[in-house]
């Protein structure tokens, strides 16, 4: 057989930690023990490129400068729905400097019928239309001013609830599909079904569809709570725009890309341009930020290399902050219908939800699975509808879906514990059968001092404190096709490849860790050289997989790249290589103390330069709920929140959080804390300040921009106390998993909960501003 | 006008020129924000400047930038965040709001913090600028970048620049900074991936190590 068995550390230290035995492949490496007993894993690591952004030489690729480039700008429709007659580039073409113009036009498929013109229709303000390549931005962007572009307006519909009823301007009048990198992990949006503008519903995921009896389960309950949650549209604004700059070399096309998913890039470009894969090289180093908007090639992408096909040269194309906000993705927002019953004594007996969102002109605008699966019960329904509006397209954004959800469940659970009169931290107890989360309760509590909660809207005074807490899951996927290149040099460099990109989480630390960890090396020794697609193949940065993805193969590659050398240093000693270790730097025999060789000069025993081993990863040990890579468990996570509400301004101020979350096998601390915190203040950011506004009259967004885009700056940060609990599920080489998405599920539950037990009335929408706190509380109508 | 110390920059006493508008606004985002929102109310007052004409050709001026003198060709129309970017290949200042509300393109005139996508090239004159690039000395650190890699204050690190122009300028003007003046320092300064905290922390750490 090519399996052997192991017993590995199995559930939470200080709580149920046990071993369990797995059959593994054959040719993975030896079982790792607990973080305790490891040198680097699970250590507060610095992060390995943190030098060159604390100096300003990191290049992004916004600062990559080639020999003869040109700057792109695109071209963008001034009006939400309309048919492009004509447009005139005269003027720009004869503008001194510019060297290029293309338009992106209808392609005209062999033997079809084609009425919809030359130009593709405008379904959005801000649509990409084409480009202009010049000698300097500036001159980009005269020439996109002196272009006219003739409509032909049509009736347009910006806000959801306009765009549901049904003598609504339509947005499309066919089926439409779900573009790249939009959406909802793992649901199927239907947009060929339903009328109108409103499409699907979806009703099932891969967590199945819907169970039970919904009418005999509100039958049994006791008690029920049926409310409607309203959230709002925001969008990414990573600091570093979308943007790429090509090069079309003779022999291949090089792209430099601000992206999260190199390999996604490659292949739509290779897929555009009808290149071989092989002929594609995207290159992704240092990139400022994504949270999901960066999986595409989007639009940009082929119009720049379309720029540098026509003018030989390098072009630079990347986005304003105004085009960011407008065109390169937001969350959907929803307008959710939750009704949840329970027996007197808790048991959940029936959950059933409705919810309607808006992706602009994309699919995706589900709120995700955790009403069906973060706590049991036997009966449920979920009806998901897309609706299209005349507005610019959704993206996945950190927890598609989830988060909007997390914030409607996670305050109808609170209500029903306190229609039942149990405080809503023991009847998560109650009805949540997550160990983890039960930790993360037990530990968060005490850390928080939930104890100190009081009745709902009992504070006396002007500014009342209030607690709450909220919960979430993700899922764990893997992206089983995921590579990693190990090589050892004969001048004891340790090199690692993969195409996989830091999107600023640390990947590229977390990969010298664990082939440090495994070589008896220090972390300074390794370099990491990734985000580069003609290395083997790595995963999108998105839905938490990548430390579950990659890590596993880098330990791999690394254990056999270690017994390749190992083999040459048994052969000098004349003894037997599965005798030897390396520890410290050192190569050293369990049979004689006495032998000792430093790792450098064991690399020179090396008849070759360089040993080199690509290695991917097995299914998680213990098998897969779904083959294409969702293994079992959850990541699971609480969070608690401390608010003061000024009950006569109706200003909220977050005070404290501690987010209490489970990642596996925690690989480095201080990253961690970095992910947890971010994710928390993009929470706080959710619930109180940002939000995309539209104008519904001209489809404009009004807030394109830094400053009048609401989102927290130094003031209004809280004092954040992350709680890392360790989980061993003896699930891979690594036994490790991402924190991106748990981070930033539960907190505006948590927020909303808690501005409830500060004022006594709950809020349904967000943001929750000072005018939504006084309305109410009946101080303004 | 381009002191970015707040306080003193939100409180415009003299009413306000167009020219001293577009300066103002290159006051760090609180400042700017009361600027932007308030302008209108102001008294409003168009004070004729008197001054050579340029443009719209590109001349060469020069500029000291890091202690070093140099020459580049730039139109009227260039911004200093420009200037160093696109024509010194100084790409460690970042360009993220372009109209003054992150903080991201931060760089010393004379030692004071500026937003530099809001001050002319031709403005800064015989001022000294001072780049990300010229805050280690020598190949050593700052204390404030040695303290951002130990706590980690770093994530994307896209605003980091910026952040770390910021802290530097507290530390040095502030023997002992506690946690409010940190969080006043970084006000103007956006994190989209929220790594606040560490930099709070980094810069509290760093305060103690430069006195």
């Amino acid at each position: 057989m090519d399996t052997r068995k192991e017993k590995f550390p199995h559930g939470i230290p200080g709580h149920n930690l046990t071993e369990i035995e797995r059959e593994i492949p054959i040719e993975e490496p030896p079982v790792w023990p607990v973080n305790d007993e490891l040198k680097v894993i699970g250590k507060r690591v610095t992060r390995i490129d943190a030098l060159e952004k604390v100096t300003g030489k990191a290049k992004y690729t916004s600062d990559i400068k080639l020999p003869g480039m040109l700057y792109a700008k695109m071209l963008r429709s001034n009006v939400p729905h309309a048919v492009i007659t004509s447009i005139d580039i005269s003027k720009a073409e004869s503008l001194p400097g510019v060297h290029a113009i293309h338009l992106i036009e209808n392609v005209r498929k062999e033997g079809e019928e084609n009425n919809n013109g030359k130009y593709p229709m405008v379904k959005y303000a801000g649509q990409p239309l084409g480009g202009v390549a010049a000698e300097s931005l500036e001159i980009a962007k005269d020439a996109i001013s002196l272009i006219k572009v003739n409509y032909e307006e049509k009736p347009f519909v910006i806000d959801i609830e306009a765009a549901m009823e049904l003598n609504a301007p339509i947005v499309f009048d066919e089926p439409i599909t779900q573009q790249e990198d939009g959406g909802d992990v793992g649901e199927t949006h239907d947009g060929s079904k339903g009328e109108g503008n409103v499409r699907g519903p979806s009703t099932s995921s891969f967590f199945g569809g819907p169970r039970g009896d919904l009418e005999e389960g509100f039958k049994e309950a006791d008690v029920i709570v049926e409310r409607t949650y309203r959230t709002q549209v925001h969008t990414h604004m990573p600091l570093e725009t979308h943007g790429v700059v090509v090069d079309w070399n003779p022999d291949h096309m090089m792209v430099y890309a601000s992206t999260q998913n190199t390999n996604a890039v490659r292949n739509e470009m290779a897929s555009i341009f009808n290149l071989p894969k092989s002929k594609v090289r995207v290159f992704c180093d240092f990139m400022g930020g994504g949270f999901g908007a960066k999986h595409s090639a989007g639009s940009f992408g082929p119009m720049a290399a379309n720029l540098a096909k026509k003018t030989g040269r390098p072009v630079w194309l990347m986005l304003d902050r105004q085009e960011e906000h407008i065109a390169e993705g937001n969350r959907p927002n929803s307008i959710q219908s939750l009704k949840i019953g329970a027996r007197k004594d808790g048991t959940l007996t029936a959950i059933q939800q409705r919810s309607h969102g808006t992706a602009g002109v994309n699919l995706g605008a589900g709120v995700g699975r955790i009403a069906q699966i973060l706590y049991p019960c036997p009966n449920f329904a979920t009806e998901q509808y897309d609706v299209l509006t005349n507005a610019g397209p959704g993206a996945a954004w950190r927890a598609p879906g989830n988060v909007q959800g997390a914030f409607g469940l996670e305050q109808a659970i609170d209500e029903l514990a306190e229609k039942l009169e149990i405080d809503p931290l023991k009847y998560r107890d109650l009805i949540d059968k997550s160990e983890v989360r039960k930790v993360e309760r037990q530990r968060g509590a005490k850390l928080f001092d939930w104890s100190r909660r009081q009745a709902a809207g009992s504070g006396k005074g002007v500014v009342k404190k209030g607690l709450g807490v909220g919960q979430s899951t993700w899922p764990r996927f893997v992206t089983l096709d995921s590579s990693v290149e190990v090589k050892i040099h004969n001048d004891g460099g340790v090199e690692i490849r993969s195409s996989v990109q830091d999107i600023g989480t640390g990947t590229k630390t977390i990969l010298a860790q664990v082939v440090a960890e495994e070589l008896g090396l220090p972390v300074a020794a390794i370099t990491v050289n990734i985000g580069d697609t003609f290395f083997p193949v790595g995963p999108g940065s998105g839905g938490s997989v990548v430390t579950g993805s990659i890590t596993p193969p880098a330990r791999n590659a690394t254990y056999e790249a270690k017994k390749a050398l190992l083999k040459l240093v048994a052969k000098k000693w004349e003894t037997d290589s599965s005798e030897l270790f390396i520890e410290d730097g050192q190569v050293g025999s369990k049979k004689d103390a006495g032998l000792k060789m430093p790792f450098k000069e064991a690399t020179k025993l090396m008849r070759t330069s360089q040993i080199s081993k690509i290695a991917s990863r097995s299914n998680d040990y213990g098998g897969f709920q779904q083959p294409w890579g969702l293994a079992y468990g959850d990541l699971g996570s609480v969070q608690f929140a401390e608010v003061s509400v000024n009950t006569d301004t109706g200003f909220v101020r977050v005070d404290k959080i501690v987010a209490a979350h489970s990642c596996g096998r925690p690989l480095n601390l201080g990253q961690l804390e970095s992910q947890i915190n971010g994710g928390v203040i993009q929470g706080v950011s959710y619930a109180l300040y940002e939000n995309r506004v539209m104008d519904n009259g001209t489809g404009h967004m009004m807030n394109a921009n830094v400053d009048q885009y609401k989102v927290p700056f130094s003031m209004e940060i809280p004092e954040i106390e992350t709680l890392i609990v360790e989980e061993y599920g003896a699930r891979s080489s690594t036994d490790a998993y991402g924190i991106g998405e748990p981070a930033n599920i539960a907190t505006a539950a948590a927020i909303a909960n808690a501005v409830y037990n500060a004022i006594g009335v709950r809020i349904y929408e967000i943001p929750i501003t000072p005018s939504s706190i006084l309305k109410a509380l009946n101080k303004v109508s | 006008m381009e002191d970015k110390n707040q306080g003193s920059a939100s409180k415009p006493t003299k009413g306000i020129t167009r020219r001293s508008f577009i300066r103002g606004a290159g006051l760090s985002t609180a400042g700017s924000v009361l600027l932007t929102s308030n302008a209108l109310a102001f008294d409003y007052k168009e004070q004729a400047t008197v001054g050579k004409e340029f443009g719209p050709d590109a001349i060469t001026i020069k500029m000291k930038v890091n202690g070093i003198v140099k020459s580049l060709s730039v139109e009227p129309r260039t911004t200093l965040a420009s200037a160093l970017r696109d024509h010194l290949e100084l790409t460690g200042t970042k360009v993220v709001c372009d109209r003054g509300s992150c903080s991201a393109c931060t760089v010393y005139v004379d030692g004071k913090p500026v937003n530099s996508c809001m001050m002319s090239a031709f403005d800064v004159g015989e001022k000294e600028v001072t780049t990300i690039e010229g805050i280690a000395k020598n190949g050593e650190l700052h204390p404030v970048q040695q303290a951002f890699i130990e706590h980690d204050a770093s994530q994307c690190g896209y605003c980091t620049p910026g952040m770390v122009m910021s802290c530097v300028h507290l530390v040095e003007n502030n023997a002992n900074p506690d946690l409010e003046d940190v969080k006043n320092a970084t006000r103007g300064n956006l994190c989209r991936c929220g790594t606040y905290p560490h930099v709070f922390k980094a810069t509290l750490a760093a305060s103690k190590k430069t006195i």
